[in-house]
């Protein structure tokens, strides 16, 4: 579906990006995930065609859209774009805001009712901008994005101006209507719970580079660097030495390998807290609680000082002060000492 | 708009408001060195340049005092009838400062020199420092007071260390908004007879043998000009690290105590001289001025000219503005700060010296529009163009950039998003502006003076004329008008304020 091969785009001296390579799948939601001033929106802004690219090619549906000598305007590309702070227009009802990339044929056809059912706003279309509410501005966005049925929509930072609770309603009904419409988007965040939670696929972008893309629980659980590994989650990266091709040894013992070893002899190996869990014996003591409601962080010292967090869930929390045993679940990815 | 087409027409429009100033100094660069040296190291210019200077000295300091006490009298003290007073002391804006020393000549028998233009300027311009600085009082967070009470300073002591502290940027604003307004005021001074540039400047071109004379002092005018702008943008740049969001709850207020009677008394002296004198002069002349026969006609005709003049000056500026305040607002950077900086430079300058300059433009140049309509529509547009850039720079931000991208990706061409989102979303905005340059025309009077067409009058060159023949009852009608007429903006700029 989109195709972008070896984009590049500087202003002035600042370089936001820096050959980046973005394949999208048809009916897949990819997360540009980045931390900010990482060139994200950069890469959203030239794919919609807002920016003219300084180097690279972007294909849709195989056509080329941007490439050396042709840039195709943003109104002749198809793309629609999802602002952070919805973008409504103002001066228009909810249905003529949906409304108002369908030609008139579209638009009596009843398209505009059934994007507005299909983000949970059937009732709504008369009312106005300033009458609803952040959440459900935003979803009227997303049905006006929707509405066209395009090859491909772009949702930029669109949850980040909602509080907590909201978003992950949201989160949840945006990512049922584009399911539920067959739409292909890219979803631009800096917001790795959000990335992990709606996305099939995730491309890791840090200092105007595509530095990790891969399906979500690869990108968690087989992080391509310990930058990556800190980025998209909570991590311990561990001394350890090379054992043989499968195992490593660590403080917590001789732990299995995922993939190959890589370097031989020391490495860092890559813990998340749910993969630790307690066991009767004495090799940590429990040195402090972060109560989280369904979990609990446990802080955890080594005999030789090293500090660790484990993820408990429920009742079965040790008290401070505890010594405890470790069960380590699965296997570990080991890091050459860069 | 694409941005290098925009940028285009507002280096454009900018050229067109800057012709009368390049001009200027071309003409008396073209006049040689020693030849200006002659005119201005005379001991008359001298004398102009004291009067001038000690005129906006009196004049700044005056309105300091006045509006930053009438200011911190309406939002910081439990003054009786605090909405009454707010109102009241923003009105004098209304009364332009012909009108009124028309009224107190017309009143005060050998009402002129030098202390009564500056009663009069003083009276007319204080609300130049009260509306800013009450804003800014309003505006300023009470949490520093509160800090500050808490520790250990007493109010008075918070009132000087920090409140009026929040409110300097504000002051310093107001303060040289006087001074700019005191050094190009015209229409004042010449009814007071009291020699300013701007009154010398117009005395030597009504002079007429050589015209190098008024072209050399207004020079000098615009040299001074410039002086007081650098100040102000330096103060500004100042002031931006006090900007702060709004008011989160309204700060304590002073007990006035025993300075109650005395506080009232005083807003409402000011509110006599500056509105109860020019009203009883206005109303008691207008009767005596109403009954002459054939006055109704000369009204009519002078409200017609003022109309069309000032619509066409309207217009003009506004076509002028839309590249410039898009640019501004759409394609922020340095250039645009440069572009929208240069078009308040003119505004900054004295009405007769554009005037002037658009004479001589006119003479040499551009003969075709010297005695039309259109050249004083210019000089309008040169003048008040920076009102107008305010106007569209505040309406494009009711249609922000990210509307038209979203526009654009549902796959609309440029112009459906130009007439379908941007302008609709624009159009109010740009409505009021057009009204404020409107009207803000009607009441202009040296560079109509200087640039009307032979022969057409307008209800500020009438009042003028008549005002310098001493027929005071034949001038009143005119200045009834104009105040009516004046009164508009200043409600709008009131309102924009948030005080009434």
């Amino acid at each position: 579906m989109l195709d972008a091969q070896g984009l590049r785009k500087s202003y002035g001296p600042v370089l936001a990006l820096d050959a980046v390579d973005l394949t999208v799948e048809k009916g897949d939601l990819t997360a540009v995930l980045g931390p900010s001033g990482c060139g994200k929106t950069t890469l959203l802004r030239c794919v919609a065609g807002f920016e003219r690219v300084d180097a690279g090619t972007v294909t849709l549906d195989g056509r080329a859209v941007a490439a050396a000598g042709t840039h195709v305007p943003p109104h002749r590309r198809h793309v629609t774009v999802v602002p952070q702070e919805g973008a409504l227009f103002p001066h228009f009802s909810v249905r003529d805001n949906v409304g108002y990339g369908l030609d008139r044929s579209a638009r009596r056809g009843g398209r505009v009712d059934e994007v507005l059912a299909l983000v949970g706003l059937d009732g709504y279309a008369d009312r106005m901008p300033h009458q609803l509410s952040g959440g459900q501005q935003q979803r009227v966005a997303v049905a006006r994005a929707l509405a066209p049925r395009p090859p491909l929509v772009l949702l930029d930072e669109p949850f980040s101006a909602l509080d907590a609770t909201l978003r992950t309603d949201l989160r949840r009904d945006i990512r049922a209507a584009l399911r539920a419409d067959g739409a292909t988007a890219i979803l631009v965040t800096h917001d790795q719970g959000e990335a992990l939670s709606m996305a099939d696929h995730i491309a890791v972008m840090r200092a105007g580079r595509i530095v990790q893309h891969g399906q979500s629980n690869q990108v968690y659980e087989d992080p391509a660097d310990p930058w990556i590994a800190e980025f998209v989650g909570e991590a311990m990266l561990l001394p350890a030495t090379i054992a043989n091709a499968t195992t490593v040894d660590t403080a917590l013992g001789r732990l299995p390998l995922r993939g190959a070893a890589g370097a031989a002899g020391r490495v860092r190996v890559l813990l998340r807290p749910e993969q630790l869990s307690p066991t009767d014996g004495d090799l940590a003591e429990v040195t402090r609680h972060e109560y989280h409601g369904h979990d609990t962080l446990l802080g955890l010292r080594l005999a030789d000082g090293t500090p660790l967090l484990a993820r408990v869930m429920g009742q079965r929390t040790p008290p401070v002060g505890a010594s405890i045993g470790l069960d380590v679940l699965g296997a570990v990815r080991a890091y050459g000492d860069a | 708009m694409p941005r290098p087409a925009l940028f285009v027409a507002a280096t454009g429009a900018l050229a067109v408001a800057l012709l009368p100033l390049v001009y200027l100094l071309i003409r008396t660069g073209e006049a040689g060195l020693g030849r200006i040296a002659d005119e201005v190291l005379t001991r008359r210019v001298a004398e102009l340049a004291g009067r001038s200077i000690a005129l906006m000295v009196v004049v700044t300091v005056a309105c300091t005092v006045v509006g930053v006490a009438a200011a911190f009298l309406v939002t910081r003290t439990d003054l009786p009838m605090r909405g009454a007073f707010g109102v009241l002391a923003a009105l004098p804006l209304a009364v332009p400062t012909y009108v009124a020393g028309f009224a107190w000549i017309a009143t005060v028998d050998g009402f002129e020199g030098f202390w009564a233009a500056a009663l009069v300027l003083t009276l007319c311009s204080y609300p130049y420092v009260y509306l800013p600085v009450a804003a800014a009082l309003a505006a300023a967070d009470p949490a520093q007071e509160e800090v500050a009470r808490s520790l250990g300073r007493g109010p008075w002591r918070t009132l000087t260390t920090v409140t009026l502290q929040q409110a300097r940027p504000a002051i310093a604003g107001g303060a040289l908004l006087v001074a700019l307004y005191t050094l190009s005021d015209f229409g004042a001074v010449s009814i007071l007879r009291t020699d300013t540039f701007t009154r010398a400047i117009f005395t030597a071109f009504n002079l007429g043998f050589d015209r190098t004379g008024a072209l050399v002092l207004s020079t000098v005018l615009v040299l001074l000009t410039m002086v007081l702008l650098g100040l102000e943008l330096v103060s500004r740049t100042r002031g931006a690290r006090y900007a702060g969001g709004g008011p989160r709850r309204p700060a304590t207020r002073f007990h006035l105590g025993r300075l109650r009677i005395p506080a009232v008394s005083a807003l409402v002296a000011v509110g006599l001289f500056a509105l109860g004198v020019p009203a009883a002069s206005l109303v008691r002349w207008s009767i005596a001025g109403a009954s002459r026969p054939g006055t109704l006609a000369e009204i009519g005709a002078a409200a017609g000219n003022t109309l069309s003049v000032s619509l066409g000056g309207a217009l003009l500026t506004l076509l002028l503005a839309l590249p410039v305040g898009l640019l501004t607002a759409r394609a922020p950077g340095p250039i645009a700060t440069l572009v929208d900086r240069l078009s308040y430079l003119a505004h900054a300058l004295p009405g007769i010296v554009i005037g002037l300059s658009l004479v001589f433009f006119g003479i040499a140049v551009a003969y075709p529009l010297y005695q039309t309509v259109w050249l004083l529509a210019l000089g309008y547009a040169t003048l008040f163009l920076p009102l107008a850039v305010a106007a569209v720079t505040g309406a494009a931000v009711q249609a922000p950039p990210v509307l038209d991208e979203v526009a654009r990706s549902l796959g609309r061409s440029p112009f459906v998003v130009l007439t379908s989102v941007t302008l609709p979303l624009m159009v109010r905005g740009i409505g009021a502006g057009a009204a404020l340059v409107f009207l803000t025309c009607v009441k202009e009077l040296p560079a109509t003076l200087l640039l009307r067409p032979t022969g057409m009058d307008t209800l500020a060159t009438e009042l003028w004329t008549h005002t310098s023949t001493a027929s005071y009852a034949a001038a009143a009608p005119y200045a009834a008008l104009l105040v009516g007429v004046a009164a508009i903006p200043t409600w709008l700029l009131g309102r924009r304020t948030g005080l009434t």
